[in-house]
This record gives C-alpha cells, structure tokens and sequence, in this order.
C-alpha cells in the first residue's frame, strides 16, 4: 500500500516543495509570501513522506486555517498526496525574519513595516517613529495598538491625513 | 501519563480560554471601535494560545482528546481556569481591571516558564509571552486613564478593584501539582511570580489614584479544583451549546 502510494508520488525533491509553498500569498496580506512571513519553516522528506513545518505569526492568527488548506491545494495540484502539515511554536516567529524586500513591499502595499527589534529594543513603542507609507512623512501618530489583524496596529498620518496600518515589530 | 503536567498545562489553557470566552461578549460593543478591535484582538490571541495550550494537555493525557474535545465536552467542575477570568465583563472599566490583573499574572508566569525543563510548556510560554506585552500595555495604560481621569471613571475602577480584589489570592495558591512539578523545573515558582505581581500592581494602582483596598484577609480561591463561581455555567452553556447539541456538527 506503502509502496504503491510512493509510485504515484511526485518525484519533487523537499527543497522544491519548499519553493513551491514559499510563493503562496499571505491571505491577508497578499503582496508578500508565506514564505518572506517566515510561516512556512521548513520541508522535510521523512520515509517518502513530505513533511511541512508551519508556525503561526500569532497565536490565534484564523489565517493559519487558510495557510494550511492552500498548502494542500499546491501540494495535491503537484501531485503529492503523502504529507502532513505540522505546526510548530519554536523558534517563536519575530518580525525580524522579514527581508529588507519583503518590507519594501508592505511599505508599497500601504503598510508601515516592522523596525528591526535592535532598534527599538530600549523605547516603548508608542516612541517609535514611523514614516507614513504614502506620503513618505515622520508627522504621524499611534491610534491603537490593536488594528485589523492581530499584527497590526493603526496608525495617522497628520500630513496627508491618512490613516494607515503598520506591521508591529514583534520579538 | 505524567497526570500533574496534564493538570498544570490544563490549568494555563482554561485560563486563557475562559477570558478569550468573556473578552469575545464585547465584540460590537466596545466604547469606541478601537477599544472593541482591541478587546476583541487579545481575545483572539488568548484563543490561540488556549488551543496550543489544550492540544498540549489533550497529547500528554493520550486518550484522543484534542482541544476541541477538552474545550467543548467537560463540565463546569473540570474546568482549572482563575476565577477571576469567568467573572462578569458588568462595564469597560470592569473589564480592564480584571485584565490588568490577569495579564500581569500571565506576564510574570510565562517569564518563568520560558526557563521551563519542558520544552513545550517553554516554547508556547516564549510565544505568549510576546504577546502578554500587548495585552498588559493596553490594561495598564487604561487603567491610568480611568483611574486619574473623571471622578466617575475613578469611582467606577475603583469599585472593579475592590470587587475583583477578593480573587487575586486564588492567582498564587499552590497545590501538589506545582510543588510536584517545581522540584523538576517544570511549572513556574509562584512566589515569584506573586512577588512581581504585588509590585507592578501596587504601581499601577498607584500612578492611576486608586487604592487596594484595606479588607482584603478573605480571599475567595478553589480554580485547582475545579470549584468555581456561579458564572462559570452560564459561561459554558454559551460556549458549548452548538457542539453539545449538534455533536457532529461541521464548520
């Protein structure tokens, strides 16, 4: 039964499993991957099954239920049909997995990035200034910590008058 | 199974899903949209943390119960979470109290269980933790604002402090599960964690001109058996009417 299932398996190496997941848009930030998210952590090939490891940004984030039944689409649309996908909660996820591309993209989306937590390690975070992803400005201040997401909190910009959301810095 | 790490994880679980429960009745009517996304928000992190928690507790136990099962299909006397969480959200005010208090006990906690010799404890402890920060900002920052801000809104935290005073005594008892489990370096030395608590609140109450009040030799315990306010039913016949009802009942 083993064997027979092996047969038909893709013939997809882990590592290209893992690119292949790591282009899957975050559904609720879509302009970056779940992959620059740093959710998707690793691809494992364990006695011909593949093995994904997944670690959710926060604890109760509802897109992981997403994540994981897109993963499944991708990895049934490539023909695997051996794998488990398993969450994992260590190493804790920190925004400081996200690239310095991945950034450039939220800040073009409309979303503030996360500092790198070395920055603003010794301020409380209501000091940090950010600048407003659309009109490039530092006047702009904090309306909640909590916005639409659990990573994300609200943000106005007091020059252009727009409210924007910025993606916490979380270590 | 080791039955005092099933006790002591179930026990971190039912605590952050009872509040996530009582948190989650504010949806849609929170003072101000923000306060209702924020509320709302550290309920959803408090769910989450409950599910890894749970689905921890559900492995150790090893009878294929997951955390839906241990959610949904026990009664009011096997629940372990603090009295405190099941009690009623009555005004915002209210509210924030009860979370300063919770999330300080949490903030310490899980400071001392990232240290945990269990892996798991310490992994899902590290997570939490980061995002106990959030939750203990927003209480405390509120609580300043009520407290120092008009003579009703002092009034009305003062009363929630008072009320919600004879419950913080159940936050720090201990039982043979957690002296068990301290000897192996497992569950957190509540001393300690007691000790930081008492400083951070009396701070915070401080800064924010509200006063611990001055009776407080009774303290109302019983969560680490299972004894619990009358609260906790109605509580439970909300939250598992669907999966008792319709036990087969698909999302």
């Amino acid at each position: 039964m083993v064997n027979d299932s092996l047969k038909e398996q893709s013939s997809l190496e882990s590592s290209e499993v893992f690119q292949l997941l790591y282009a899957i848009p975050d559904p609720e930030v879509p302009v970056i991957t779940i992959g620059e998210l740093g959710v998707l952590r690793n691809v494992e090939m364990i006695n011909g099954r593949i093995v994904i490891y997944i670690t959710p940004t926060y604890s109760g984030c509802p897109a992981m239920f997403a994540i994981e039944s897109e993963i499944i689409t991708i990895l049934k649309e490539n023909n695997i049909s051996d794998f488990k996908v398993k969450t994992v909660h260590f190493p804790a996820w920190t925004t400081d997995w996200l690239t310095d591309a991945a950034k450039k993209k939220l800040s073009d989306y409309g979303i503030a990035p996360p500092e790198h937590s070395s920055q603003i390690k010794h301020l409380r975070p209501d000091e940090v200034s950010l600048k407003c992803p659309f009109c490039q400005s530092d006047e702009t201040h904090l309306t909640s910590w909590f916005g639409s997401t659990a990573c994300k909190a609200l943000y106005y910009c007091d020059n252009c008058r727009q409210p924007f959301e910025h993606f916490k810095c979380h270590h | 199974m080791n039955k005092n790490l099933f006790e002591y994880t179930l026990r971190l679980g039912d605590t952050s899903l009872i509040l996530s429960q009582r948190l989650s009745e504010w949806c849609g009517h929170g003072p101000m949209l923000e306060e209702d996304i924020a509320l709302t928000n550290i309920a959803l992190d408090l769910l989450g943390q409950a599910k890894a928690f749970l689905s921890y507790a559900g492995d150790i136990e090893n009878k294929e119960r997951g955390e839906d099962d241990l959610a949904f299909h026990r009664d009011a006397n096997q629940f372990r979470n603090l009295l405190l969480t099941e009690q009623p959200n009555v005004d915002f005010g209210f509210t924030i109290i009860r979370q300063l208090f919770v999330s300080t006990w949490q903030q310490y906690l899980y400071s001392e269980l990232t240290h945990s010799t269990d892996k798991n404890i310490s992994a899902l402890a590290i997570k939490s933790l980061k995002e106990v920060n959030y939750h203990l900002r927003f209480a405390s920052d509120w609580t300043l604002r009520l407290g120092d801000g008009t003579e009703e809104s002092h009034q009305r935290v003062q009363n929630a402090v008072n009320e919600l005073w004879n419950y913080t005594g159940d936050l720090f008892e201990i039982d043979q599960v957690d002296k068990e489990l301290l000897k192996h370096g497992i569950a957190a030395d509540m001393k300690k964690v007691e000790e930081s608590w008492n400083k951070h609140i009396k701070q915070v109450l401080n800064d924010a001109t509200l006063s611990i009040p001055e009776i407080n030799n009774f303290m109302r315990t019983g969560s680490r058996k299972g004894v619990h306010t009358e609260h906790i039913g109605f509580i439970l016949a909300e939250m598992q009417f669907l999966p008792r009802a319709y036990p087969d009942a698909k999302w």
